[in-house]
């Protein structure tokens, strides 16, 4: 391609330096494509199944949206960044233990999507987590396992805050 | 549903929770589905679609295309090298359209080149001259003899009748309907993806796609390339969901065919609109009804004329048609019946698979039926269907016996035994009102209804096809590796498979080989069918395996082998004290085996739709309750209440992720989930506009599993994929119904239905 750009992306606090891109990429496409982190996934381009979900600068959005040259100067957390040891935040083994991973292909968006929403609001309500998952799509697990992901991750951290 | 426990277990054997060993990797996102493939020198490949339904292809001319840097192929029918045409059942769709296309999408071209976005600029070069005609968009007009076939197929894809018993039988009661389903997409979250690596001397190559079936894909489509089918080796990429869109062939040939043209990887994936393109879809239907029935509503006859819209090809519409016309009766005794069914092709999208394959659609009809005999005879919906219920021993339509075990009524009785949700406040959150998000209904437009939906599925392939998996076990020094080429498609066999290892071989360290065409076939991931099949092919593997080690142990102990037995993690003597684990017993052997599961035989139907042609069948009953804003015509579905008919829960936790999975897919055909097509053309083929249940539409499901073991299924189990989302569809208009008294007779129910 043509019409080249040279930037620099700041992602799970490390800077990665993006060489040769079009400047039309999106951020979901150059983390996966370019940068070999392809946790974020495309099932939409158009912001409406959330399997994109990433944080910027402390909000979840859909990377699909966003273009990646834009993202310059941001603070870019991927579901990579979330246990870069290869251990699983509680979220994650929430997901594991309730059965509410089929497929997987929207688990990573809604791993974010969740840990997100628990970041900023630490007893969310049936509604409240129902309306906050409510942008990322799962077609295999009719989300009842989800909730049930979610209502451990929350009723285990109250008791260790007890 | 909320009481699955996954902690208390001890040994991951069958009928425990065990949970998915891919878990963790979709969790931290390191999971590999093939749109993550990539390869060193990869290119990207696309695919030109017509943007007509029906049009003469007068001529493509590629020249502009060729001219952009970084295009290094561009293929159409002329660089077919092998048989032109593909399909499931029938032969008919062609690789690339030549002088005709038939369906809005059709594929005419494709391109290799160096970055998505080139591939987008080189489909935009290529200029096809059209000669656009009308498209046979009606299907009621496929019928017509003198309408000119689209297809040197014809327009007629298949007609089947089912004549049984007294003809001109009737009753007190006759209530008829004509129910329509529009076109349901199965919108799986990963679309079509694939990377093909061709061999060196360019006589092979390798394909790592998303795929329902490697073997089928596998010959479809060494005949297109021309190859030897060992030279078309296919791995499954990990996969997205399926639900029956990746039965059929979309980009696999494409994909291989660049990469044999341009000696490069290719990488393929779809996006979201093309996907809505590339695959099959759900059969729109046009059912009419009539049921006669006794005073008691005891159905006495049912007739029915059931129309089928398979769009441009043929796909599996035959097969569909089949399970919609033998189903007509539901789970109900009925000794007579008159159904005269037609699957047609019309310029419509190409319709085949999706859970439910074709009972879905009979399934609407019927139970939509049932409530008009229930309010004829003056009793209840419950009332009616434990009246009629079907049991073991009973014949269908097709004078077939259900061997299966049939506990209909038991599911009716525990599902209205399950606990009614609480009444709606007199101050709701908007959330949970209908339109939820959108904040808009008004509390005292709210009226709540209650309704009943009760299904019959067959299990497996139909009519006299020779189903069968293969599984190899190998056990050494303690470890079972298993090789299948079963598609795990999220449904969990990679969780149950090492269930079965362990539990018939005493071994906890289990290893699954990956999935491909080096094994035997594993048919299909479709048709309720790979815990019956494919974990009937691991087991037989297992116990051949198991037979093996005990005549290795009884050697070595000088006992008997027909003596020992598996106790938990050793082999034991059941006569005496010998106790050795099986990790001990076998350090240093290396036993291997291979096994061939066959269901039992099946039938074709006669010229009356007489025959034993179904293997198995399932169960299920759904009571839903909804409340309807009946202004606005917004619904939200509260609760669904369900008994399913499981023969034996093998993974409790994965059988509560198909019950509520299913359930909101068939919530999703009853109120919101339709492909609009207009004249042939699809209006929303985007995320945007074909809407999916969200989190915030998701209904309570509980659920209560019936559990009597099929005498016939290898591990007692039957397939619980699709019959959860067959008659919820059904309960949740019936619902609606009585929330409203409209008297609807098509899904989705859109706001208009109601509110106008």
């Amino acid at each position: 391609m043509s019409e080249h750009e040279i930037y620099t992306l700041r992602i799970n606090g490390d800077e990665h330096h993006v060489k040769d891109a079009w400047i039309g990429e999106s951020l979901l496409y150059v983390l996966r494509e370019r940068l070999g982190l392809p946790g974020a996934k495309g099932a939409c381009e158009q912001g409406e199944c959330g399997s994109c979900t990433v944080v910027l600068d402390g909000d979840a959005v859909c990377s699909c949206l966003v273009l990646a040259a834009s993202a310059v100067g941001s603070e870019i957390a991927t579901v990579e960044g979330l246990s870069p040891d290869g251990s699983l935040t509680d979220v994650q083994q929430a997901f594991i233990d309730e059965g509410a991973v089929q497929c997987g292909f929207c688990t990573p968006g809604l791993i974010m999507a969740v840990h997100h929403l628990l970041d900023h609001n630490t007893t969310p309500t049936e509604l409240e987590v129902k309306e906050a998952l409510s942008g990322n799509i799962c077609r295999c697990t009719g989300y009842g396992r989800i909730f049930a992901a979610v209502d451990k991750v929350v009723s285990v951290r109250l008791g260790a805050s007890q | 549903m909320s009481s699955v426990s996954t902690s208390t277990r001890q040994r991951d054997v069958l009928g425990t929770s065990a949970l998915r060993p891919d878990g963790g990797a979709k969790v931290q996102g390191s999971f590999a589905f093939s749109s993550d493939l990539w390869a060193e020198n990869m290119l990207w490949g696309a695919t030109l679609r017509s943007p007509h339904p029906y049009a003469r292809i007068i001529s493509i001319d590629t020249t502009a295309a060729w001219k952009i840097a970084g295009v290094e192929t561009i293929i159409t029918h002329e660089d077919v090298p092998g048989q032109l045409t593909y399909g499931l059942i029938s032969s008919d769709q062609p690789v690339f359209a030549k002088d005709f296309v038939r369906y809005m999408g059709e594929p005419i071209a494709a391109v290799a080149a160096d970055h998505p976005e080139t591939c987008r600029r080189a489909l935009a070069a290529i200029v096809v001259e059209y000669e656009v005609l009308t498209p046979l968009a009606d299907g009621e007009r496929a019928l017509d003899p003198t309408v000119a076939p689209i297809h040197p197929d014809g327009n007629v894809i298949r007609e089947l009748q089912i004549i049984r018993g007294d003809q001109s039988a009737t009753g007190p009661i006759v209530v008829e309907g004509t129910y329509e389903l529009g076109i349901q997409d199965q919108a799986f979250l990963g679309t079509e993806a694939a990377l093909a690596l061709p061999d060196h001397d360019g006589k092979g190559v390798d394909v790592y796609v998303a795929t329902q079936w490697l073997h089928e894909d596998q010959k479809q489509m060494a005949a297109c390339l021309n190859l030897p089918v060992d030279k078309v080796r296919l791995t499954l990429g990990g996969v997205g969901g399926a639900f029956g869109a990746r039965e059929d062939i979309s980009l696999q040939v494409h994909c291989a065919l660049l990469a044999l043209r341009t000696s490069r990887p290719i990488k393929m994936q779809y996006g979201r609109e093309e996907s809505f393109f590339g695959h099959v879809h759900r059969h729109p239907a046009k059912i009419w009804m009539r049921h006669h029935a006794d005073a008691d509503g005891r159905i006495i006859r049912v007739e029915s004329r059931m129309l089928l819209d398979g769009g441009a090809y043929a796909s599996t519409s035959s097969a569909v048609l089949t399970n919609a016309a033998t189903h007509a009766q539901g789970p109900y005794k009925c000794d007579n019946a008159t159904v005269y069914s037609y699957a047609v092709r019309t310029n419509n999208p190409p319709c085949g698979a999706m859970r439910g394959f074709g009972v879905v659609q009979a399934c609407f009809a019927h139970e939509s039926q049932m409530d008009k005999i229930a309010a004829a005879a003056r009793i209840s919906p419950v009332e009616v269907r434990l009246r009629n219920a079907m049991e073991t021993g009973d014949l269908l339509i097709t004078g077939q016996p259900v061997e299966s075990v049939a506990p209909v009524a038991r599911c009716i009785r525990e599902t209205a035994a399950l606990p009614m949700p609480d009444e709606l406040s007199p101050t709701p959150d908007p959330l949970e009102l209908p339109g939820g998000s959108g904040r808009t209904a008004d509390r005292q437009h709210i009226k709540r209804g209650i309704g009943w939906g009760v299904s019959i599925k067959n299990i497996m392939y139909s009519e006299g096809f020779d189903d069968y998996s293969t599984a190899r076990v190998t056990l050494q020094d303690g470890v079972v590796t298993l090789k299948f080429a079963t598609s795990e498609v999220g449904q969990g066999f990679v969780t149950l498979a090492p269930q079965i290892a362990r539990t018939v071989l005493g071994v906890d360290q289990i290893l699954i080989d990956p999935m491909d065409t080096s094994i035997g076939s594993a048919g299909s991931t479709s048709a309720s069918r790979q815990t019956w099949m494919s974990g009937g092919a691991v087991d037989g593997a297992c116990r051949l395996v198991r037979e093996r080690l005990f005549e290795r142990v009884g050697q070595q102990h000088n006992i008997d082998p027909l003596r020992l037995a598996i106790d938990r993690t050793d082999v034991v003597d059941t006569m005496g004290d010998l106790r050795i684990s099986v990790a001990e017993a076998t350090l240093g052997q290396r036993f291997e085996e291979t096994f061939e599961y066959h269901h039992r035989p099946t039938e074709d139907l006669d010229e009356n739709g007489q025959g034993n042609c179904h293997v198995a069948f399932a169960f299920v009953a759904h009571r839903a309750v909804v409340d309807v804003d009946t202004e606005l015509g917004l619904v939200k579905v509260v609760q669904v209440a369900t008994a399913q008919d499981i023969g034996r829960a093998l993974n409790p936790l994965s059988v509560v992720g198909q019950i509520e999975g299913g359930i909101a897919q068939g919530l999703g055909l009853a109120v919101m989930e339709e492909i609009i097509v207009d004249n042939g053309r699809v209006q929303n083929p985007s995320f945007t506009d074909y809407l999916l249940p969200t989190a915030l539409d998701a209904p309570v499901v509980v659920a209560s599993f019936v559990e009597e073991p099929d005498p016939q299924a290898p591990l007692g189990a039957k397939g619980v994929g699709e019959p959860p989302c067959i008659s919820v569809t059904p309960a949740i208009v019936a619902a609606i119904r009585d929330a409203t008294g409209k008297d609807l007779s098509r899904v989705p129910v859109r706001p208009y239905d109601i509110c106008l």
